[in-house]
């Protein structure tokens, strides 16, 4: 992008209050007091129409006790812990969400884009079909479609017949069997990452080997190290890795990993929702890489997947970068709409439950748009250095 | 910049919030903003042609019978749990008729006020009778569907806490949401105030499949709320209410308010406003409680109407009797 040139303001002889460039820098000066003193007045106004009609103020509560339970903590909370803490576990919920509901929905949008592009007709339409029906249905009926409609329907615990013999279906949420960590297990994590480094370590001497010609079977190699090391110190700490069995007890199942409906309803919807506009970003990006890259790259000889992935993707992605920015930040804010179903995000618990039973609503909104602006600018930071990484050198 | 100028000033002259009295106010605007339930058989529902009826209501149509004679002349601001008390705080509504349960902290730091206590509820839990679970201490393990942001989410919490029970809290903002999540099996029970449970139990598919546990786990009154600042109004709906319990407690109600009015008792005569000025007192006219039981009728036959044995639910009066017929409502006496 070429740089506005900046041509000095000539200098005029005459007095201190005609000279532009003073009367520029004034009014700016002024303009910024303003903004600032038109700031201070608000809140001052606030802070004193609130304590004119006795209703609590400042941050206090966040020390008090939260007095409700969460269905799905990632940290370890109880009905006595603060405020703070339902702060932390519901911005903790949010962050998984979304976190998972962006790889998803780049893996199955990239895969729709794709499909669209392909030359095999059933696959284009079956993609074009997704992208319209997934684009143009509102996303809270498509989450109260899987919440209501898919695991709604699911048999309750005590019908429910397991999977596999060990994974439960039940419309309270899917039940796994969930390893417990016992003493020792330490060990087997560090063996599993020494292993990795092994494997890391192969993949560049096989590189550098490739460079000079001798191809090196590093694959083989790698998987024995990722398996072998962590197996090795797992028998010789003696098992400490267990495994915990769902198991129905009363009303409910005891036992195991279980994974809320709430949870994968709003990852669905989210999931396949972004995906859709994904996919079409993904393919405005490829459609975008001129014809004659396409046509250099077939007289070299190169497959068209080999192609796509060496010639076409690269100059593709400085196209798909921003507007896949934009996706990723809608996502996060969807996520909200978890109050639809009470999946206990950030949002929900904080600026609904929080607020209902502490009633302070300016600080809370305050606080939730102030949370909400941070992890949209923290992502779009990581894409713009993402989207600068892979830009054309050079302009 | 002109504009600029001027939208700084409004804002600064913002500051002073309108402090008028509200009784003045809702009489200069000809009606009563009540803010209400978004629909609560018999305590605020709206019928199909947009007339609401129930307990709350008929708190909100006698306060407008006391005002201006006249009983329609209410609005009605249908609220959610979460937005209920900012409505108040903010002058949006004159008097929040909501089934909100008084405690300490919703008293002291929102800046509100209850007037009195119209329903003496407690909670308690709604199950399954295919369960077969006698008792709320049999729920170990059970999961138990809420609405966030209320009372019932905090007792419900304290219930399993302090009896080692392990269950599964599922809330949802509003009652209807979380009364379809229990029908489809999402959790065990349904816990909500005894008179919600019976309200929200017409709402399903087979009334008889579902029975309401024996156990009450807490203390729900519930009663209208203004804002504070305001004695005058604060005093008109406190006494809107114990009007209607002196009616009943003296026997005058819509049916016999015609020979009542002809009465030589004393106390009646004070109610009625033959005698004394205790109407005008409150900014009323003298006789505020006749037009109140004739619009409204007294706490009986509001009750009966609405929650009792006249209605759907067919609560019994149970705590909500008279404290002469052993029940907790007293009112002081108009003298």
């Amino acid at each position: 992008m070429s740089e506005i040139v900046d041509r000095p303001t000539p200098r005029r002889s005459g007095s201190f209050v005609t000279d532009p460039r003073f009367r520029a820098l004034a009014v700016q000066t002024l303009t910024a007091m303003a903004i600032v003193w038109l700031f201070w007045l608000l809140i001052g106004n606030a802070r004193q129409n609130l304590a004119a009609q006795n209703i609590a103020t400042g941050f206090g509560f966040f020390s008090q006790t939260a007095g409700f339970g969460i269905s799905q903590t990632l940290i370890p909370y109880a009905e006595g812990s603060t405020y703070a803490r339902a702060f932390v576990v519901g911005l903790l919920n949010t962050l998984l969400v979304s976190g998972l509901g962006i790889i998803f929905a780049t893996i199955i949008g990239f895969a729709v884009g794709i499909a669209r592009l392909s030359s095999n007709a059933l696959l284009a339409r079956l993609g074009g079909a997704y992208v319209e029906t997934l684009r143009n249905l509102p996303l809270l009926f498509q989450i109260l479609f899987w919440y209501l409609a898919v695991l709604g329907t699911l048999p309750s615990p005590r019908n429910s017949t397991p999977a596999l013999g060990v994974v439960y279906f039940t419309n309270r949420g899917i039940l796994m069997p969930r390893l417990d960590f016992g003493p020792g297990s330490g060990l087997v994590g560090w063996a599993l990452i020494a292993g990795l480094i092994i494997a890391v370590g192969f993949y560049l001497r096989a590189s550098r080997r490739r460079k000079e010609g001798v191809a090196v079977p590093w694959r083989r190699y790698a998987l024995l190290a990722v398996i072998a090391l962590p197996a090795i110190t797992f028998f010789a700490a003696g098992m400490p890795v267990a495994i915990d069995l769902p198991e129905l007890k009363g009303f409910n199942f005891v036992g195991g990993l279980r994974v809320n409906p709430e949870f994968l309803a709003l990852l669905f919807a989210l999931s396949t929702y972004t995906a859709a506009f994904i996919a079409e970003i993904v393919r405005a990006g490829f459609l975008a890489v001129p014809r004659g890259q396409w046509e250099a790259a077939n007289s070299l000889g190169l497959s068209r997947r080999r192609t796509l992935r060496l010639i076409v993707a690269p100059q593709s992605m400085r196209l798909i970068v921003p507007p896949l920015t934009s996706q990723y930040l809608n996502l996060t804010k969807n996520s909200s709409l978890a109050a639809a179903i009470g999946y206990p995000d950030f949002f929900y618990v904080f600026a609904g439950t929080t607020l209902n039973q502490t009633g302070q609503a300016i600080e809370i909104i305050a606080v939730t748009m102030a949370v909400y602006l941070l992890i949209s600018l923290i992502t779009s930071f990581f894409m713009n250095w993402y989207n600068r990484a892979v830009a054309l050198k050079g302009g | 910049m002109k504009r600029v100028l001027c939208a700084l000033f409004i804002l600064a002259g913002a500051g002073g919030a309108a402090n008028a009295a509200v009784l003045d106010q809702v009489k200069q605007k000809g009606f009563v903003q009540c803010g209400v339930t978004q629909g609560l058989p018999g305590f605020s529902s709206p019928d199909d042609k947009g007339n609401w009826t129930g307990l709350d209501v008929d708190l909100c149509r006698a306060l407008a019978a006391a005002i201006f004679d006249d009983p329609t002349k209410v609005r009605y601001t249908p609220l959610t749990a979460k937005d209920r008390f900012t409505a108040l705080q903010s002058g949006e509504i004159d008097v929040l008729s909501r089934n909100t349960t008084w405690t300490s902290s919703r008293d002291t730091s929102l800046g509100l006020n209850f007037t009195g206590i119209n329903y003496y509820d407690g909670q308690g839990f709604l199950v399954r009778k295919d369960k077969k679970v006698a008792s709320a201490l049999e729920l170990s393990g059970a999961s138990v569907c809420t609405q966030s942001g209320t009372t019932t989410e905090l007792n419900v919490a304290d219930f399993f806490r302090s009896r080692n029970m392990k269950y599964e809290i599922v809330s949802f903002t509003t009652a209807d949401e979380t009364i379809k999540a229990y029908e489809a099996g999402r959790c065990d029970a349904f816990t909500s105030d005894v008179s919600q449970l019976y309200s929200m139990r017409l709402k399903l598919a087979n009334t008889a499949d579902h029975i309401v546990l024996p156990e009450v786990i807490s203390k729900e009154p519930l009663g209208p709320l203004v804002r504070h600042g305001d004695d005058q109004w604060f005093d008109v709906v406190k006494w809107t209410l114990f009007a209607m319990l002196n009616a009943e407690e003296l026997n005058v109600s819509q049916k016999t308010l015609d020979e009542q009015l002809k009465s030589a008792n004393p106390e009646i005569k004070r109610l009625l406003g033959t005698e004394g000025n205790f109407g005008e007192q409150l900014g009323l006219s003298k006789d505020w409680v006749t037009r109140i039981v004739k619009h409204v009728g007294n706490y009986g036959e509001s009750f009966d109407r609405n929650v009792g044995t006249g209605s759907q639910l067919g609560i019994e009066r149970g705590l909500n009797r008279l404290w002469t017929k052993g029940g907790l409502h007293y009112a002081p006496p108009i003298r």
